[in-house]
């Protein structure tokens, strides 16, 4: 008889897409049936799942990555135009000439906004390298630096979480003196405790492997070790946890500067622009803070869906999900 | 082919029809079998990332080792392919018997059980023939046969609510499971213990009670003996004598030929997602009984018969 | 049960202790003096000279970091947290103050979050990979990406500004006196604030309750009631939400630390007068025996809602409960 799955017959028929293909199928179940061979009953099929496109998901990777370059270099390039006041152009609605309207003094909320998301992205950027060496660092010594090390760095880490973050935040501002290295080394100094965790238990996993067993048995330096074994291993997760670091920094960045602890007034910044669209709320000035507020929203969405793109592609355990 | 009808209700067990001999305690009631299964196939839909190939200019090593480092940057391509771990499966259990699937651990006989239950993960594809009580059966009318008609039992106690009382979790009626628990030994105080606290066995008991609340005519075991001690998994096989005798059938999934050879009346023999041989307990009394090759080897793993190997396994 | 009591009073003292220090440190080595920050204040203004001067040494740049940390310290064991220059009033009666309606508008938040993101995440679980699911995991993915204070700026502008519903701001009328405020007028002024903070908090919940369920609908023990003869909606409904709940609450009593977070940035935008806005007036008016305390309150809450969370653990859950030694 013939050993051939129904389901393997459907789907040349769903992938060919033609007709003939589909006729072969339903031919060959005819003749098996004529033969005295039963019809199999389909219990199950597969779920159809949208397609787990890995050229798909670079490319979402690689796009995200270049609209948030182009913001942040535009936004430079802007900076000096974001500055400059026209008050004969002040407190226009949304028009063909200004498409997110003007404030007070006559800036072009569009481009005050692409510039204020610029520096967001800079300091987003600074803060969550900084942050993520400091993880790094951390759960690398916390892992193979011994029990004592070990339970300092876990100790300072569940110190950090024991403060609300934003409190946390707040006081490293104040402590800067606020301003923009108030605002950049806070968001530096707080976010990596997550991450310092994660990279604490893959280092740990690492070090209990066999290959570093043999490693260490053939007599390689625990220098070695770290850089051939450990650092590869790590890698990808430490990537990723950089990446998905990104939104939540500049989200901080934007909420701290909003509260008055963050970049001075005259610079172009989301959390300063909305934080000035309070006061003309009541006055209908609606774009002042609808629109900056929503480009800062699809920018954190942005790095968000790239960071979990690039997990999904180094990460294979998750691919199948 | 007509497969339903047989001339006589008793085969002896050197006859041989639809592939199998019988047992004598293997009955054909109202003409056909208890649990019949043609043909079974389950797959799995899997995701391979296959490396795209790459032109020869660029294979130089220190682009693969990056590659093989960060999957971002190799050039690869997912391709969805059909895994069968059951291939054209058939069996049948009779009333009266006892009929025990023998595989090595891991080789899928849990999708047997599960594919008869009709318990689908999302991502299988399922088809063949089932027919219980000679009725062809389809996905929908399978899930309603569970509970009522055929039994699951599982193998551990992970499959109780850890969170839920044990009397509670049964469910029911009162009267049915206090019987059931004085059939199997078990005391009225273990209602209103959670699974955490029972013991291997009283757990066992537990999952078969739980089974057998619907009044079942047919139970599926899938591994009921690893973790209990001998006395405990002779107990277990007793039970489900018992059960057998009552007129019903049991498909027994073990990876354990001795404790099938002593309890089952019938064993399949399971390889390469497949029943190579389904034949009476007896026909494993000698080698030259046995038509497959793979199940001659079984008999020569026996420990009465000094691992002796021959042919290939 | 008493030794975890002394376990965790003891990790609570050795947790304000650390926290005050690092609070002082980083006070300390601000380059802003709180004592010439505050001049102009009318607190400052309405001091005799003496007490500026101690003021000076208690707070001022002059003072050794180490001096006005033992001068703070001994003083706090006697009860007495110092002075708020922008209140004029004692710390401690500020924290009690702002502690209240902080407490109301994240306790009316994560009710409303935990039920919402519950039952969302259940749902989606269930209903894992359709089109329900798409969506309320779309909605969380956004959410965890909006800026808490623009939604709480566009809530406010749609309904208090707009629509007119809500008051724009405080927790109770301007102008009312205490005895005449009513619970109607406290109710009015939470109900925007507290509905920003848990629609952002869902998204947390939403997507955790979802992977749970996820996890529970694929378990040994779910199958087996399937293979029992129930549905795949009755096993989850009598042996899902019982396995989902203690893992839920928990994270809910853990993630305070993030509802707090929120609570600062919405009580701003609302101008609503809780411990989240008298920080950052702390921090802006260089109010540092203020911001002291009320670092150690958040650091106080946070803790105490993880040790609810250690403790539902123990005390729910069967298998630790009845081994014997639970708490």
């Amino acid at each position: 008889m013939s050993r051939k799955h129904l389901f393997a017959n459907e789907e040349s028929a769903l992938h060919e897409g033609n007709d003939a293909s589909l006729q072969a199928a339903s031919v060959q179940a005819a003749t098996l049936s004529a033969q005295g061979f039963e019809l199999p009953t389909v219990f199950h099929r597969p779920a159809v799942r949208r397609f787990n496109n890995r050229r798909q998901t670079k490319l979402i990777c690689l796009v995200s990555a270049a609209i948030l370059v182009a913001i942040a270099l535009i936004g430079v390039l802007l900076m000096p135009v974001a500055m400059e006041s026209d008050l004969s152009q002040a407190r226009q609605a949304p028009s063909f000439e200004h498409p997110f309207g003007t404030d007070n003094l006559g800036h072009d909320m569009l481009i005050r906004t692409v510039a204020g998301l610029s520096t967001s992205i800079g300091i987003g950027l600074f803060a969550a390298l900084v942050s993520s060496i400091i993880a790094l660092i951390l759960g690398t010594v916390a892992a193979l630096g011994g029990k004592k090390a070990d339970a300092c760095i876990t100790w300072l880490t569940d110190l950090m979480l024991g403060i609300p973050h934003i409190v946390f935040l707040l006081l490293i501002s104040y402590a800067l003196g606020k301003g923009f290295w108030g605002v950049a080394l806070g968001v530096a100094f707080t976010h990596w405790p997550s991450l310092c965790r994660v990279i604490r238990a893959e280092v740990l996993q690492v070090k209990q492997s066999s290959y570093v067993a043999v490693a260490r048995s053939l007599g390689r330096s625990p220098l070695y070790i770290a850089l051939h074994h450990v650092l590869p291993a790590v890698l990808p997760q430490y990537l990723v946890g950089l990446i998905l670091m990104f939104p939540h920094a500049i989200l901080h960045e934007a909420a701290i500067t909003f509260l008055g602890f963050g970049l001075p007034p005259e610079q172009p910044a989301i959390g300063i622009i909305l934080s000035e669209s309070m006061s003309y709320l009541s006055v209908g000035m609606w774009w002042l803070a609808v629109f900056p507020g929503l480009a800062l929203l699809l920018v954190v969405l942005l790095f968000d869906r790239a960071g979990q793109g690039l997990r999904r592609l180094l990460d294979p355990a998750r691919a199948q999900e | 082919m007509d497969t339903q009808q047989h001339l006589s209700s008793v085969h002896t067990h050197e006859e041989a029809h639809h592939g199998h001999t019988h047992a004598s305690v293997s009955h054909h009631a109202g003409g056909h079998h208890l649990l019949q299964v043609e043909n079974l196939c389950v797959g799995f839909q899997m995701y391979e990332t296959l490396p795209q190939q790459s032109s020869p200019a660029k294979g130089i090593a220190c682009k693969e080792k990056q590659t093989k480092r960060f999957g971002f940057f190799s050039r690869t391509t997912t391709r969805q392919t059909m895994q069968w771990v059951i291939d054209h499966l058939s069996l049948s259990v009779h009333t009266g018997e006892i009929l025990a699937v023998v595989g090595a651990s891991g080789s899928g006989k849990t999708l047997l059980a599960d594919a008869i239950m009709g318990l689908y993960d999302t991502n299988t594809c399922v088809e063949g023939v089932i027919y219980y009580d000679g009725v062809k059966q389809d996905a929908s009318s399978l899930t309603a046969l569970r509970g009522s008609e055929i039994a699951f039992v599982p193998q551990s106690v992970k499959s109780l609510d850890p969170l839920m009382k044990i009397g509670k979790q049964i469910g029911g009626d009162p009267a049915r499971r206090a019987e059931l628990f004085e059939r199997y030994s078990l005391s009225t105080d273990v209602e209103g213990l959670y699974p955490f606290e029972l013991s291997g066995g009283m757990a066992r008991r537990v999952l078969l009670c739980t089974a057998l609340m619907g009044n079942p005519r047919l139970i599926i075991a899938d591994e009921p003996t690893p973790g209990l001690d001998l006395e405990l998994a002779v107990q277990a096989m007793k039970d489900f004598r018992t059960f057998a005798d009552e007129g019903k059938g049991v498909l027994l999934i073990t990876h354990d030929i001795e404790l099938a050879l002593r309890v089952a009346d019938r064993v399949a023999v399971f390889k390469d997602g497949t029943v190579v041989e389904e034949t009476a307990v007896a026909n494993f009394a000698a080698p030259h009984l046995l038509n497959h090759p793979f199940s001659r080897a079984l008999w020569h793993a026996l420990p009465e018969h000094d691992f002796s190997f021959e042919g290939e396994l | 049960m008493a030794s975890l009591v002394a376990r965790n009073i003891v990790k609570f003292i050795v947790l304000m202790f650390a926290v005050s220090v690092v609070t002082f440190v980083l006070v300390g080595i601000s380059p802003i003096d709180p004592v010439q920050a505050n001049v102009g204040q009318s607190a400052y203004a309405s001091m005799s000279e003496d007490q500026r001067a101690d003021l000076a040494r208690y707070w001022g740049t002059g003072t050794p970091l180490f001096e006005r940390y033992i001068n703070w310290a001994s003083a706090f064991i006697q009860g007495d947290m110092g002075t708020s220059l922008r209140f004029n009033a004692p710390v401690s009666e500020v924290l009690v103050n702002r502690s209240f309606n902080t407490l109301a508008l994240m306790a009316l938040a994560w009710v409303l979050s935990g039920i919402f993101g519950l039952a969302m995440g259940i749902v989606a679980g269930i209903k894992q990979g359709t089109l329900i699911d798409r969506i309320i995991k779309g909605y969380c993915f956004v959410l965890a990406s909006t800026p808490t204070f623009w939604l709480a700026l566009i809530v406010l502008m749609v309904f208090a500004v707009w629509l007119g519903w809500f008051p724009i701001g405080f927790s109770a009328p301007i102008g009312k006196s205490a005895a005449d405020i009513t619970i109607f007028d406290l109710l009015h002024h939470i109900i925007l604030p507290a509905l920003t903070l848990s629609v952002v908090g869902v998204a947390n919940v939403a997507l955790h309750t979802r992977e749970k369920t996820i996890d529970i609908m694929e378990s040994d023990y779910i199958r087996f009631a399937q293979a029992r003869g129930m549905s795949r909606l009755q096993a989850a409904r009598k042996h899902g939400l019982r396995n989902l709940a203690l893992p839920a609450i928990s994270l809910q009593f853990a993630s305070i630390s993030e509802i707090f977070g929120g609570s600062v940035l919405v009580e701003q935008v609302f101008s609503y007068p809780g411990l989240g806005q008298a920080a950052v007036n702390a921090g802006v008016g260089s109010d540092v025996a203020l911001l002291v305390g009320i670092t150690l309150v958040s650091a106080a809450i946070v803790f105490g809602g993880n040790l609810i969370a250690n403790i539902l653990y123990r005390v729910i859950d069967p298998r630790i409960k009845r081994r014997g030694d639970a708490l």
